[in-house]
């Protein structure tokens, strides 16, 4: 892997960049000021990860605008970041979205408006700094960091409950952490053992190979604590809670993002460093997330609450992204890493779209709605585009990580694709079904008569996410084009090459040799 | 010009991008012919690939162009691209020819929408912008080059299917009506997903890509790929056939289909969305080949579709359900004959009912207009003296449906379909489909008997009733002629020069099939015979029964009460669907209410409170060794602990 010796030190630029508006956000004053602060700071932290973008080479697996700085060399622990192909994609969803939530809270918030601002964008840098982080500790630090402003926007700004609720998600999923710190540690002692120094770099880590005894319960350390972070069914009940107290700005960024961390965990860090139990144990994950893609639909049909309906799909929806992970096919890991990106965006747009209908309403009891269509038409067709993007309807977003998953799953197995794909018929139905309760039928509760369509500034917030929905639909290879070689590689790491090179056709169940050097 | 193909996707596109944008502004008249020339440009293009086709040596005749890479992961790389071939223009002639049609009629159709007459420009433009939006999906269905290209189509159809259903949106029937066509052809696209899926991971490999022509040659070069899952892949294709062709099992959304606006009923649910199952086995054809016994199953499932289909229209008094029920049991003709292998019969009467259950329907509509929206034709009678042009056109348009001798396109391609089974040696589905055919020509006719005949049953509706304006009649008379002269294009084979042109055209891009097996010529004359016979008894019954002595009707439905009451409840197939889906949210309401919040979380948070009060009691333990320290420790523990527990428990 070439170290590329970049004179500008891009990643740290965009991961601080929000750290330093937070700051500046304390000296200011005034409501309009500091939220504008706040929405220009995230619109230059997108328009510099867009350099990652453009500058991108292709055909590249490695990381690429690698820093390494030493941090606490005594213990080996570095300042070491970089982005392949898996984390581009996330950490241009996380910038892309962070304005878009900022532009939604410019009425929505009033109360203690700079502490809000300031958490979220520390929020957005600590996000950042999980997906590039390439020292275990540094992802450690930033993975922990990325809790607490969350726990204080659901715990301050939050629904009745939100005590509660943040309790809830904050120890749950500091119990996984406290696995993954464990982990972390012993490898970097197994590190020691195999090389004589400490290190908690991903890539050395990587390149000496965990010892094939202690990888079984490393694996299972490390996916105690993503498998909340996704969540996986049955880890899965302090979702609902928090995202039903969180405030919208709160619901899109744990959705659109911060589940993400999960599911990149285990594609950044199981799948590399415990190779020998990943592809042991993924018949277990398979199975789990099949479960979560029917369980989650099906407990979404029964829900009377939006914004709960919205977080059980994320359920099922993250278990396709299992899914896709653990068939261990180029097709399904691919597809898992655009998944995450296009339910950040179609999750995101949803509670959004909930967002709207709430600051309205005040509820969001699909119950109180019904025929508004007719007063909210531009309303009506945003939500139209999401639900069908979040359905997988071909063209949009949604279904080119659904198909592609669904295609690896018929190369694991055809079970694995049969329930994968009963999954997309019940995600149909709880998506028409709260569309056309919310949208459709007569217009007779009174509360509902006076509404207002969308404004301009919630067009502005919706538009660009449908445009992406449109993108990704239409031409995912431009994102794929650079998921495509890391994936490839990560495959190589897991299965050996012999298996991945002939990704296609009547792949004999895999039996690679696990290179442990 | 090929390569300037996609093209024709370009007008409707344009078009319902300005009607979303300024659709408002611009008014009705002017979105309506918008949206309208817009396919009419369109039928232009598909006229020109059609030429351009035609100037090619037959086996030239099938073009790849390609577009863009769309989805690309390793062997995995379905492209935006489309296949220009005789079957792909056909379809494409069809769908924006009679779409042109349509769309002109729905120009001032939807102008006239007295039931719901608000003046809402929005709703008149959302009509242009659905239905063009049909159009391009249909479009990419038909022309796509690969499976997964299809795929994008086929649910495109099917969005744009449940929005126009569900057009008016505030009657909770269409409400239901939508939801419940897109649910059940989600059903059907469940197959569809699953069969790409299967023929990617047998076939991908070797085959390269997922293009038909590559798939195809794949399988023909080495048949053992696909051993062991030829059945599989052709059944689960066959089941999104007949969720989006509405046959047995999945026909239960067409009839309620029948909330959307009229045109909409004509243009996607009986001339061009409802006919993608048979293409679609048509198109797949080299891959049933290899599974004979899916094929004879569709021809089964065709067969029995079409006689119950035809039983349940008799028994309704609904013009637009009759219609219906009635595309349901056409749609099981074609697959009757596809089944049988006879792939060029099922394209030929899919063309000719194309054309005249367009013509049937916008029928339907201005009769529907007339009446102020009453579809009950027991409240009608005597109309064809009021209404002409649509009486006529009905009338032609119905005999062809009934497969009137000789001068109907219906009777030739019915005609067609039957021999077809015969050849295929299916002379129990042959019997079947020729008793269909004698149910058919009874439903046509009493249509036109009950509704235009005799005298007026309401006399109140009858004296407001009027014809309808010339944007409406002439779309009817340009249908009702052509499904008459389109017979003479596809004449069998057996008469020299003008005999088998669309066996000839289809050739090079369907499988050749049992339709080879020829059946003698004097055998064929036979079956011709037949069917005249079987069609001029239907009228004949049709007459006596609505016309001479309708009392007769009553007694006759007395003394089959039974078989009366089992297909004017649809055999039940609704019922089944209601009791599954009702069984799938009792499900769902267990799941959450009593599994997700009463074990699963109750365990969480019994975990939760558990690791609390073992700290709290191992703290007590301590209290006398550290003394205060501790105590303050274990007070402050229950405090912070008391305090949210009882918010959570409070709240």
């Amino acid at each position: 892997m070439t170290i590329q010796t970049m004179d500008i030190p891009w990643l740290s630029i965009i991961v601080f960049l929000p750290l330093l508006g937070s700051l500046l956000l304390l000296l200011l004053r005034g409501e309009k000021l500091l939220k504008s602060t706040a929405i220009v700071v995230s619109l230059l932290t997108f328009a510099v990860s867009l350099v990652l973008f453009f500058t991108w080479t292709a055909g590249e697996a490695g990381m690429q605008f690698q820093e390494i700085i030493p941090w606490y060399p005594e213990l080996g622990i570095n300042y070491h970041v970089g982005v392949d192909g898996v984390s581009l994609v996330l950490v241009l969803l996380t910038t892309f979205l962070m304005p878009l939530v900022l532009l939604f809270s410019w009425e929505g918030v009033h109360d203690k408006l700079k502490a809000y601002l300031v958490l979220m964008l520390l929020l957005e840098t600590a996000m950042l700094g999980v997906f590039v982080a390439l020292d275990l500790v540094l992802f450690f630090v930033f993975f922990e960091a990325s809790l607490i402003p969350m726990y204080f926007l659901v715990g301050r700004w939050g629904g009745p409950r939100r005590i509660y609720a943040a309790l809830k998600f904050f120890i749950f999923t500091a119990f996984g952490s406290a696995f993954l710190l464990a982990g972390i540690i012993a490898l970097g002692f197994l590190y020691k053992e195999q090389t004589g120094q400490l290190s908690f770099d991903l890539l050395k880590l990587t390149e000496v190979g965990v010892p094939l005894g202690a990888q079984t319960w490393l694996f299972f350390a490390f996916a105690l604590a993503f498998a909340i972070k996704v969540p996986i069914f049955p880890f899965h009940t302090w979702l609902p809670d928090a995202h039903v107290e969180a405030p919208t700005g709160g619901s899109v960024i744990l959705a659109g993002v911060l589940l993400k961390m999960g599911t990149y965990g285990f594609v950044r860090f199981s799948l590399p460093l415990f190779p020998e139990p990943t592809m042991k144990y993924a018949p277990i994950f398979i199975v789990l997330a099949i479960v979560g893609i029917l369980y989650g639909a099906l407990v979404a049909l029964a829900q009377k609450d939006l914004k709960k309906l919205v977080a059980y799909s994320s359920v099922a929806h993250l278990g396709f992204v299992m899914l896709g992970i653990f068939t261990l096919e180029l097709q399904g890991l691919s597809g898992a890493v655009l998944q995450m990106v296009n339910h950040g965006l179609s999750t995101g747009a949803l509670f959004l779209l909930v967002g709207f209908i709430y600051e309205r309403r005040h509820t969001r009891m699909l119950d109180d709605f019904g025929g508004l269509w007719k007063i909210m038409p531009i309303f009506a067709a945003f939500a139209l585009i999401t639900f069908m993007s979040s359905a997988g309807l071909p063209g949009l977003n949604g279904f080119v990580g659904e198909f592609t998953i669904l295609t690896g799953a018929m190369k694991y197995g055809p079970a694995a694709a049969i329930f994968g794909t009963l999954g997309i018929i019940l995600a149909a139905w709880y998506l028409l079904w709260a569309f056309t309760k919310t949208f459709y039928g007569k217009l007779d509760n009174p509360a509902n008569q006076q509404l207002k369509d969308l404004n301009l500034r919630e067009i502005v917030i919706m538009v660009p996410l449908v445009l992406m929905f449109l993108v990704v639909g239409l031409f995912p290879n431009l994102f794929l084009d650079k998921i495509n070689p890391s994936t490839e590689a990560l495959l190589i790491q897991v299965k050996g090459s012999a298996a991945v090179t002939q990704d296609a056709g009547n792949l004999a169940p895999a039996t690679a040799q696990v290179e442990v050097r | 010009m090929l390569n300037y193909a996609w093209l024709i996707f370009v007008p409707p596109l344009i078009a319902l991008l300005i009607n979303i944008f300024l659709g408002r502004r611009l008014g009705r008249t002017i979105s309506g012919w918008l949206g309208a020339l817009a396919v009419g440009l369109s039928f232009v293009v598909a006229v020109g690939l059609y030429l351009s086709l035609y100037g090619l040596p037959v086996e030239e005749r099938s073009v790849t162009v390609v577009l863009w890479d769309w989805i690309t992961i390793g062997s995995f790389h379905p492209q935006i691209a489309l296949l220009i071939d005789p079957l792909s223009v056909l379809m494409a002639l069809v769908v924006t020819g009679v779409g042109f049609l349509i769309h002109i009629y729905s120009v001032q159709y939807m102008k006239e929408d007295d039931e719901h007459h608000d003046l809402d420009v929005r709703r008149y433009v959302r009509y242009f912008v659905y239905v063009n939006f049909f159009i391009v999906a249909m479009l990419i269905l038909v022309l796509a080059n690969n499976f997964v290209m299809l795929y994008m189509g086929w649910e495109g159809v099917g969005l744009a299917s449940f929005l126009l259903i569900s057009f008016w949106f505030y009657k909770p029937s269409a409400r239901d009506a939508g939801k419940k066509a897109f649910l059940v052809n989600r059903i059907g696209d469940f197959g569809m997903a699953l069969a790409i899926f299967l023929i990617f991971v047998s076939v991908g490999a070797v085959a390269g890509s997922l293009a038909y022509k590559d798939v195809f040659a794949a399988v023909a070069a080495n048949p053992a790929l696909l051993a062991g899952v030829a059945g599989a892949i052709t059944l689960l294709l066959l089941l999104a056939a007949t969720g989006k062709s509405a046959q047995i099992p999945l026909w239960v959304w067409l009839p309620d289909a029948m909330e959307g606006p009229t045109p909409v009923s004509a243009l996607i649910h009986a001339a061009t969305m409802v006919t993608a199952g048979v293409y679609l086995i048509v198109r797949t054809s080299p891959l049933f080949e290899l599974a004979g016994n899916t094929l004879t199953l569709v021809a089964w499932i065709g067969g029995l579709t079409a006689l119950m289909g035809a039983t349940i229209a008799l028994t309704k008094t609904d013009l637009k359900r009759i219609l219906a029920y009635s595309t349901i049991s056409q749609l099981g003709y074609m697959f009757l004959a596809v089944g049988s292998g006879a792939y060029a019969a099922g394209m030929f009467h899919l063309t000719t009912h194309a054309l005249f259950k367009a013509c049937l329907f916008l029928g339907a509509g201005s009769v529907m207009h007339a009446m102020h929206g009453e579809l009950d034709i027991n409240k009608m009678g005597g109309l064809r003296h009021k209404m002409r042009s649509t009486y006529w056109t009905f009338l032609i348009a119905a005999a062809t449906l009934a497969g009137f001798p000789i001068v109907t396109g219906g009777f030739w391609s019915k005609d067609a379909v039957l021999i077809g089974a015969a050849a295929n040696g299916e002379w129990i589905l042959y019997v079947i489909g020729l008793f269909t055919a004698l149910l058919t020509a009874i439903y046509s006719f009493k249509m036109v008997f009950v509704v235009f005949w005799g005298k007026p049953r309401d006399q109140r509706l009858y004296d407001q009733a009027h014809e309808s304006p010339r944007l409406m009649t002439w779309p009817l008379w340009i249908l009702a002629i052509l499904s008459i002269v389109v017979s003479y294009l596809f004449l069998p084979e057996f008469l020299p020069k003008v005999g088998g042109l669309l066996a000839g055209w289809l050739e090079p891009a369907v499988a050749h099939g049992a339709e080879e097996a020829h059946i003698t010529v004097g055998l064929e004359i036979a079956l011709l015979v037949a069917s005249i016979i079987v069609s001029l008894t239907g009228t004949y019954l049709a007459y006596r029964f609505y016309v001479q002595k309708p009392e007769s009707v009553v007694s006759l439905r007395e003394r089959l009460s039974f078989f009366h009451k089992l297909a004017d409840n649809g055999y039940y197939f609704d019922a089944a669907y209601d009791w599954l889906r009702n069984g799938l949210w009792v499900i769902a309401r267990w799941l959450s209410e009593t599994f997700d919040a009463g074990i699963i979380d109750r365990a969480v948070n019994g975990i939760a409170r558990g690791t609390g009060a073992v700290g709290a009691w191992t703290a007590r333990l301590q209290t006398g060794l550290v003394g205060t320290y501790a105590l303050t420790l274990f007070v402050g523990l229950v405090v912070v602990l008391g305090y949210f527990l009882l918010t959570a428990l409070l709240k």
